[in-house]
C-alpha cells in the first residue's frame, strides 16, 4: 500500500538503526541508561510493539509511553455517566468502537448493550446526526472524546446539528490537549523524560508552534513524529541528535503531513465550538487548562446539561491498576503486578488494557515474546 | 425439475396468495407450513432423501469412497447481518460453512440438515432467494439436504432469518487430520487472500459503511482438500492402502492439520493449533496474501487483517517434504489460486504464535480479545 509500505521497509529500518547507533555517545545525565524518550501517542506505542521495533532499538534508548490515548485518559466519572446515559430507554448512545469495552465502576458499554441499551458504534460523529434524524423520538448522544485530532470532526457535528436544527442530538464531551499534558509531565518531579516524540496527527491539525515555548521553558527537545516504524525511528534519531548536541528545540520529522501552522480551518472550528477548561485525566488527576468543553452558545448540545440528573456518580477505581503511572511513563505495563494476571484484555482493570492505543494492551498483545532462556514465554501470564 | 422457479417477486401458491411475507401460520404445523415446505424447500433442495418426508431420514453411507473408517459430524448456526452482502448471502454461507467444517477433518461431505428460524414479516421473495442460493451451493459442493425444520418467531424476535445446518461426511481410511497433529518442522500454508469476508461484511454494516470492491470469499473447500490430500499422499501410496502392510508401522498422515479461518481469522486458527499441538508457530507477515483493498480498509479502521474472518480460506499444516507439491496442487484449483507458504511449526514457545514483522522485528500474535473494535483516530 502506497505511503505505508515505504515506511515499513526493512532496509530503511536497518540504515536508520545504524545511524542511531553512530549518533549515540552516552548520556551525561544517566550514563547507564542513555536517553529516555516518551512517545506521546498510544498509536505510536502500538506501532512500536506491533512492528517489534522495541526489541531492535539500541539499549541506550529507553522508550516510555505517554498519556496520548484518548480512551485511556477519559475519566472514570465520565465513563460511568456514559453508561448511565446509554442505559436510558429514551437514548441512543453512539461512540467510537474503542470506548465500548472500557471498564466503568461496575460495567462497560458492551454490558449496557447486552442488557438492552441502544449502543451503536459509529466511525464519524456526523453519523450520529443521521441517526438522530432517523429517530426523532430518541435523544442521540455522541461520546465526544479524543485529543485535538478528533476535535474538529466533533465540533463539526455540533455546528451541523445547530445549522440543521437537529435538537435530539447531544454530545458527552471529554476532549483533552497534548501541550497541557507535556507541561504537566515536565512539572512532575517523578517524571524523567529527556525528549518527546510528539503525535503527528495532533500536529497535522494544530501545527507545532505551540510546542516551541515548551521546549524552551523545560529545556527538552520535542520531535513531531509519525506512526509507521520508519517514521518513529526517524523521530527517535532526530530527538537523539538534538539531545547529543544539547539543543532543546522542536523538529518536524513528519513533514509529509505536518506544517508549523497546522490546519487553520480545523483550528478555527475547534475555537468556534470549544473553549479550554480544566479536565481530570483518568489515573493522573486534574490538569489545568487541559481540555475542551462546549462554549455557552452550544451549551444546548451538552449531554451533561441536558440530563442533569446524572451529574453525581460515585466512582470506584480498581485498587490494583497503576495505569496512571503507566500513562506518565513512570512505570511500564509489565511492571504492574496485575499485568497478565488479574488484568488482561478480556478482564481489563484499567482503560490502558483495552484501547487500541493503550500501552498495557500493546504490551499484552505483541510483547510477550519468549524469554531467551528457552523456558517459555517471557512475560506471559501464568496460565 | 427442468424449469427452476424464479423467486423474484415470488409468493407461495394457494392458500398463501395473500401473504407476500412470512406469518406465524407458516410455522404452525398445518397446511400453510406444509405448502411452504412442498413448494419452496422440497423443490429447491429436490432429492430422494427429502422425498422420504419422514420424521427422520434414513441414510445409506455406502456412496462413500474407499470405505470410511470414520464419520465426521458437525453443526453450525448462521446469524449474519445483513442477509445479503457483497459476494454472497446467508444461505450460501450456511452450506459452505458446514461443508468446510467437514472438509477440515479430511471428510467427504455427504448430507446436511437445514433448520430455519424465520421472523414473522420476512418477505417470501427474500426467503426464496436464500433457499435458491442454498440449493446452488449444495450442487457445487456435491451435498444433499437430507432433513430440515422450519420455525417462525414473532416479529422482533429474530433478525429476518437464522439458519442452522448440520453435516455428515465420511473420512477415508488413512486420513487423520486433527488440530493436535502439528509437529516441529512442519510448514504452514494458507489457501489464499485473507480478510475478504470480514471486510466485505463490515463495509455494509450500519455505521461503518465504506465504498469498496471487496467481496466475501464464501466457497466450498471440499474439492480443494481432496486435491491436497491426494497430492500429499501421492508418491507414497494412496491413503487407503493398509499402512501396516509395509513393515507394520502406521504411516504418518500426510496432512497434519486443516482449519478454515473463519471467526478470529488466521490469528485465532494458528493460536488454536499451537495450543492443541503444544508447539510454537512462526509466520512471516509479508508472506501472507492480503488484497490491497482489504489492507487499505483495515488500515483505515485500525484493524489487523490477521484477525478478520474468512469463509473460503483454509490453513494447512503439513510436513515440509510435501509442502511444494501440495502448494502446486492448491494453486491449480480455483479456490487455492493464491495459496502460499507463510510459516513453520517450531518446538520453542509452545502454545504461542509469533510473526516476523515487515521491518524485520518479532511480535506475538495473540488470540483476539473479543469483538473487533474500530479505533478512534
Amino acid at each position: 500500500m502506497k505511503y505505508l509500505e515505504e515506511y515499513r521497509d526493512a532496509d530503511l529500518t536497518r540504515k536508520l538503526l545504524a545511524d542511531l547507533r553512530k549518533t549515540i555517545t552516552r548520556s551525561p545525565k544517566t550514563p547507564d541508561r542513555g536517553w529516555t524518550l516518551m512517545e506521546v501517542c498510544g498509536g505510536q506505542t502500538h506501532s512500536i510493539m506491533k512492528s517489534g521495533l522495541d526489541q531492535m532499538l539500541p539499549l541506550e534508548i529507553n522508550l516510555v509511553h505517554g498519556p496520548g490515548c484518548p480512551v485511556c485518559v477519559t475519566p472514570l466519572e465520565l465513563v460511568d455517566k456514559a453508561i448511565a446515559l446509554a442505559s436510558r430507554p429514551d437514548v441512543i448512545f453512539t461512540s467510537y468502537g474503542d470506548m465500548l469495552r472500557v471498564p466503568g465502576s461496575d460495567r462497560d458499554l458492551f454490558a449496557v448493550k447486552a442488557a438492552g441499551g441502544d449502543v451503536r458504534i459509529i466511525y464519524s460523529p456526523l453519523d450520529a446526526l443521521r441517526i438522530a434524524q432517523e429517530n426523532p423520538d430518541k435523544t442521540v448522544i455522541f461520546f465526544g472524546i479524543g485529543f485535538e485530532t478528533t476535535a474538529p470532526a466533533n465540533a463539526m457535528a455540533v455546528v451541523q446539528a445547530k445549522a440543521q436544527g437537529i435538537r435530539n442530538f447531544a454530545m458527552l464531551v471529554s476532549h483533552v490537549t497534548v501541550p497541557a499534558a507535556i507541561r504537566a509531565l515536565m512539572e512532575s518531579p517523578d517524571v524523567k523524560v529527556d525528549g518527546f516524540l510528539a503525535a503527528g496527527h495532533v500536529c497535522t491539525v494544530m501545527g507545532y508552534w505551540e510546542y516551541e515555548p515548551l521546549a524552551e521553558k523545560y529545556r527538552v527537545p520535542i520531535v513531531v513524529t509519525g506512526f509507521e516504524p520508519v517514521d518513529i525511528l526517524h523521530g527517535i534519531l532526530e530527538c537523539v541528535r538534538l539531545l547529543e548536541s544539547s539543543r532543546p528545540e522542536v523538529r518536524n520529522a513528519y513533514a509529509r503531513s505536518v506544517t508549523r501552522e497546522g490546519n487553520k480551518p480545523a483550528q478555527a472550528i475547534i475555537q468556534r465550538v470549544f473553549e479550554t477548561c480544566d479536565r481530570p485525566w483518568r489515573g493522573i488527576g486534574v490538569i489545568p487548562q487541559s481540555g475542551y468543553r462546549l462554549r455557552p452558545e452550544f451549551a444546548f448540545y451538552d449531554a451533561e446539561l441536558r440530563f442533569p440528573e446524572i451529574q453525581a456518580i460515585d466512582t470506584k477505581e480498581s485498587s490494583l491498576c497503576i495505569s496512571g503511572l503507566v500513562l506518565q511513563g513512570i512505570k511500564k505495563p509489565h511492571e504492574c503486578p496485575a499485568f497478565g494476571k488479574e488484568c488482561t484484555p478480556q478482564t481489563p482493570l484499567g482503560a490502558t488494557m483495552v484501547s487500541s492505543e493503550g500501552a498495557c494492551a500493546a504490551y499484552y498483545r505483541y510483547g510477550r515474546l519468549p524469554s531467551t532462556s528457552g523456558e517459555g514465554p517471557g512475560v506471559r501470564p501464568d496460565d | 425439475m427442468t424449469d427452476k422457479p424464479n423467486f423474484l417477486g415470488w409468493t407461495c401458491p394457494r392458500p398463501l396468495q395473500s401473504y407476500p411475507t412470512i406469518v406465524m401460520g407458516h410455522g404452525a404445523g398445518g397446511k400453510m407450513m406444509s405448502d411452504l415446505i412442498k413448494h419452496l424447500f422440497a423443490q429447491a433442495f429436490d432429492n430422494e432423501l427429502l422425498a422420504q418426508m419422514g420424521d427422520a431420514t434414513a441414510l445409506e453411507l455406502s456412496p462413500v469412497p474407499r470405505h470410511p473408517s470414520h464419520v465426521a459430524f458437525t453443526t453450525d448456526s448462521y446469524v449474519v447481518s445483513p442477509l445479503f452482502f457483497p459476494g454472497g448471502d446467508i444461505g450460501e454461507l450456511a452450506i459452505n460453512g458446514t461443508v468446510n467444517d467437514l472438509a477440515m477433518r479430511g471428510a467427504k461431505p455427504l448430507f446436511l440438515s437445514a433448520g430455519f428460524i424465520l421472523e414473522e414479516g420476512l418477505p417470501m421473495e427474500t426467503l426464496g432467494r436464500i433457499v435458491n442460493s442454498m440449493a446452488a451451493a449444495c450442487k457445487e459442493a456435491g451435498v444433499k439436504i437430507a432433513t430440515g425444520d422450519t420455525k417462525v418467531v414473532q416479529k422482533g424476535h429474530g433478525d429476518g432469518l437464522y439458519i442452522n445446518t448440520s453435516g455428515i461426511g465420511a473420512i477415508p481410511e488413512g486420513v487423520n487430520i486433527a488440530p493436535q497433529n502439528a509437529r516441529p518442522g512442519d510448514v504452514v500454508l494458507v489457501s489464499g487472500t485473507l480478510g475478504d469476508h470480514g471486510m466485505a461484511i463490515m463495509s455494509v454494516r450500519e455505521g461503518l459503511q465504506f465504498e469498496t470492491t471487496i467481496k466475501s470469499d464464501t466457497a466450498p473447500l471440499n474439492s480443494l482438500v481432496e486435491v491436497m490430500i491426494s497430492a500429499a499422499t501421492d508418491g507414497h501410496g494412496s491413503p487407503s492402502h493398509k499402512s501396516s502392510s509395509r513393515g507394520g508401522l502406521p504411516r504418518p498422515p500426510a496432512i497434519h492439520c486443516l482449519r478454515d479461518a473463519t471467526r478470529g481469522g488466521l490469528a485465532a486458527v494458528l493460536n488454536e493449533l499451537a495450543e492443541a499441538s503444544q508447539v510454537g508457530i512462526e509466520f512471516d507477515e509479508k508472506k501472507v496474501p492480503i488484497r490491497p483493498e482489504v489492507n487499505a480498509a483495515c488500515e483505515m479502521l485500525g484493524l489487523d487483517p490477521f484477525y478478520i474472518a474468512n469463509e473460503g480460506k483454509l490453513v494447512a499444516i503439513l510436513p515440509e517434504k510435501a509442502a511444494e507439491k501440495v502448494l502446486a496442487a492448491m494453486r491449480s484449483q480455483e479456490y487455492g489460486r493464491d495459496a502460499a507458504i507463510i510459516g513453520r511449526v517450531v518446538s520453542e514457545h509452545p502454545g504461542l504464535v509469533t510473526a516476523k514483522t515487515a521491518i524485520g522485528g518479532m511480535r506475538v500474535v495473540d488470540l483476539p480479545a473479543g469483538e473487533l473494535l474500530p479505533r478512534i483516530c
